[in-house]
């Protein structure tokens, strides 16, 4: 027999520090994954954000930088700009890229920048102990939203791809989850092709990547996913935005 | 022919692989790993179809699927 | 070499080109906006990268990867902008990596005004952020000087890998005083290929193993290793770095302790003073960190006062107090907010 699925040369044989049912694990693997199938893994510079992926460098095995909480994007405009030949991307949370990083976030966005952006929406705050995110859903239970969100004194769910997706400079945003496998799939191509179009020199890509906290939803793995196909998917619709 | 490995010690037992096996040939261990976390383990492999699904939803990277 | 009219501005960023600079990215903020001025017209022709960032926390995180990817990269700003860079420069601290940062000090606190200070010294002699981190920090007193001091600046960071303060007023970025330059800009493949291998530099990890760059370090023991790797470094920073100009230190009985644009002032006043026959002498500290501590300790014979005179209400003189340890007397004229102490107020003072 013949091993048909492993572990991706460009993802770490190291144990993470994810909770289990975590969607960071997955979304670590299809990035090293893309990264394998195209070859980049000896070019490539990853910038990771603060959030629970903030050791993210751990567990890739290529060049990797950190960033300020919700720089990662104006990290990644220097790199990329000094060294061209490289593909660099940032991995962000919710929190990183459409909170403390907004304005990083539409800058870099708007200046166009040949970027890879995988932006995981978990709607939540992880590593600070399950704090309202900009993305958390109405009604939604976390520890600085303890009655639920209400858009009168919380706002709305915030729809940053939506949101870049009407800038000129723009040339690619595509909204993903991994509540299944088939979902998973169409996650790796969608990351696989927002690379692809900077190797292409094409422009700002951005991935925004559904992702279960079941730990900080007070969810098991399964009710996670379930919550966010039935529920995080109608405020989040998947599919290509831009 | 299709079989999958299971890294019991990596597994953290959030058993996404048991919920989307579309055979239903995986199940949590009784017994606990170095971890202190029940993993998953393969019920039956007989029935493996080699379909990946497990290893593609899996978040620790533990599976290997061979065919 | 040919001699050109110039701004402090100007003159600091076509210093920091000559230097290799390759990237810089700023945001505008008086009274520094001739330098990113400067920088976006002569960046790109250097075969460099100029940003305008849209805040000057976006611009020194773009200094922070810059860095990390191997380029000589400097941002600048001037009091209030330099406060919100502090993140950025903690980081450049903690990961260790080069950069240039350029203060044109404004009067504070808060938006203040634009008139010029030197507020900013215990923010840039202190570390500034957050934990534990020192700078290295240069002041120049002339445009011709800031033009070769900034060269140093990079060889200094690129030295140690620390972030180096640039620490001018606004004075000093607004005056036209002519420069000796080289009369023709290195091209971007001379002096940058000299510079020397960055081997921690993030490039792709083709053929070594991969590259961090990081100040994250969040496993028992580990940051308190690396703190005090730094803390060597800031000790060997100390014994090698020191840097100032001596005037009538010989035989001076009342030195001026002054840096900047304010030692010039002071000048003024020691040879007016020397002309009435007071043996007055000037210390103008040109690193202001390291502190220039050994310039206080040569004189021990002689019976001195030292007086400090700043643009601010006293903070270089707790340096000088530390330096001289109650060995003399330490007196201290300052005024900030827009004032300047002039030539006639620091002589009364000496005469006082």
């Amino acid at each position: 027999m013949k091993k048909i699925f492993s572990r991706p040369e460009s993802l770490r044989d190291v144990p993470t520090h994810y909770c289990p049912g975590c969607g960071h694990g997955i979304a670590h693997r299809l990035l090293a994954q893309a990264v394998d199938d195209l070859g980049i893994r000896e070019k490539v510079i990853g910038v990771a954000p603060v959030g629970c992926a903030v050791v993210a460098y751990d567990y890739w095995n290529f060049d990797c930088c950190e960033a300020a909480h919700g720089r990662a994007l104006a990290v990644a405009t220097a790199i990329k700009r000094v060294r061209p030949e490289n593909i660099v991307f940032t991995y962000q949370g919710d929190g990183d890229l459409a909170a403390i990083g907004t304005n990083e976030t539409i800058h870099t966005a708007n200046r166009g920048e040949n970027l890879t952006v995988i932006f995981i929406n978990n709607a939540i705050y992880g590593m600070t102990g399950g704090q309202m995110a900009p993305t958390t859903l109405l009604g939604q239970k976390t520890a600085t939203s303890p009655r639920g969100r209400n858009a009168d004194s919380e706002g709305y769910p915030l729809k940053i791809s939506e949101l870049l997706a009407q800038l000129p400079a723009v040339k690619y945003i595509e909204r993903v989850s991994l509540h299944s496998p088939q979902e998973v799939l169409k996650a790796q191509r969608a990351i696989k092709q927002a690379f692809q179009n900077q190797i292409e020199n094409k422009g700002f890509s951005l991935v925004e990547i559904l992702s279960p906290c079941p730990t900080y939803w007070g969810m098991s793995p399964d009710q996670a996913v379930e919550w966010v196909k039935e529920t995080m998917s109608k405020e989040f619709p998947l599919g290509r935005i831009k | 022919m299709a079989k999958i490995i299971i890294n019991r010690e990596k597994c953290k037992g959030c058993l996404l692989c048991v919920s989307f096996c579309p055979k239903s040939l995986i199940v949590a261990d009784k017994d606990l790993n170095r971890r202190g976390l029940n993993p998953a383990k393969t019920k039956d492999s007989s029935g493996c179809t080699g379909c990946s699904m497990c290893a593609i939803i899996c978040p620790e990277c533990c599976i290997e699927v061979y065919k | 070499m040919k001699k050109i009219l110039m701004t402090g501005n100007e003159a600091i960023a076509e210093g920091a080109l000559q230097a290799g600079c390759r990237f810089y990215a700023g945001y505008p903020i008086t009274p520094q906006n001739e330098l990113i001025a400067y920088m976006a017209r002569h960046m790109i022709e250097a075969g460099g990268v100029f940003i305008q960032a849209e805040s000057e926390l976006a611009a020194i995180n773009m200094v922070f990867g810059a860095s990390a990817a191997g380029a000589r990269a400097m941002t600048s700003s001037s009091s209030p902008g330099v406060s919100l860079k502090q993140e950025g420069i903690s980081y450049l601290a903690g990961a260790e990596l080069p950069a240039v940062i350029v203060n044109i000090m404004r009067a504070g606190p808060g938006l203040g005004n634009i008139w010029p200070a030197q507020s900013d010294y215990f923010q840039a002699t202190r570390g500034g952020g957050n934990g534990e981190y020192r700078t290295i920090v240069l002041a120049p007193s002339s445009v011709n000087e800031a033009y070769n001091l900034v060269q140093d600046a990079f060889d200094l960071a690129d030295k140690y890998r620390i972030p180096v303060m640039f620490l001018g007023d606004g004075i000093l970025g607004q005056m036209m005083e002519p420069v000796l330059a080289h009369s023709q800009r290195l091209s971007a493949c001379s002096r940058v290929n000299q510079l020397p291998a960055k081997e921690w530099a993030l490039t792709g990890c083709k053929g070594r193993n991969p590259n961090l760059a990081a100040s994250f370090r969040l496993a028992e023991g580990v940051l308190e290793k690396h703190n005090m790797h730094l803390q060597q470094k800031y000790n060997e920073i100390r014994s090698n770095e020191q840097n100032y100009e001596g005037l009538f230190l010989d035989d001076a009985q009342v030195i001026l302790v002054a840096y900047g644009t304010m030692s010039r002032i002071a000048k003024g006043a020691v040879n007016r003073l020397r002309e009435k026959g007071i043996k007055a002498g000037l210390i103008r500290p040109v690193a202001l960190w390291p502190f220039p501590v050994n310039a206080f300790t040569q004189n021990k014979k002689l019976k001195i006062r030292y007086l400090v005179i700043e643009m601010s209400y006293g903070q270089m003189v707790e340096d000088v107090r530390l330096a001289v340890n109650g060995a003399w007397p330490v007196d201290f004229l300052g005024r900030s907010g827009g004032g300047v102490p002039t030539e006639d107020e620091i002589i009364k003072r000496v005469l006082f």
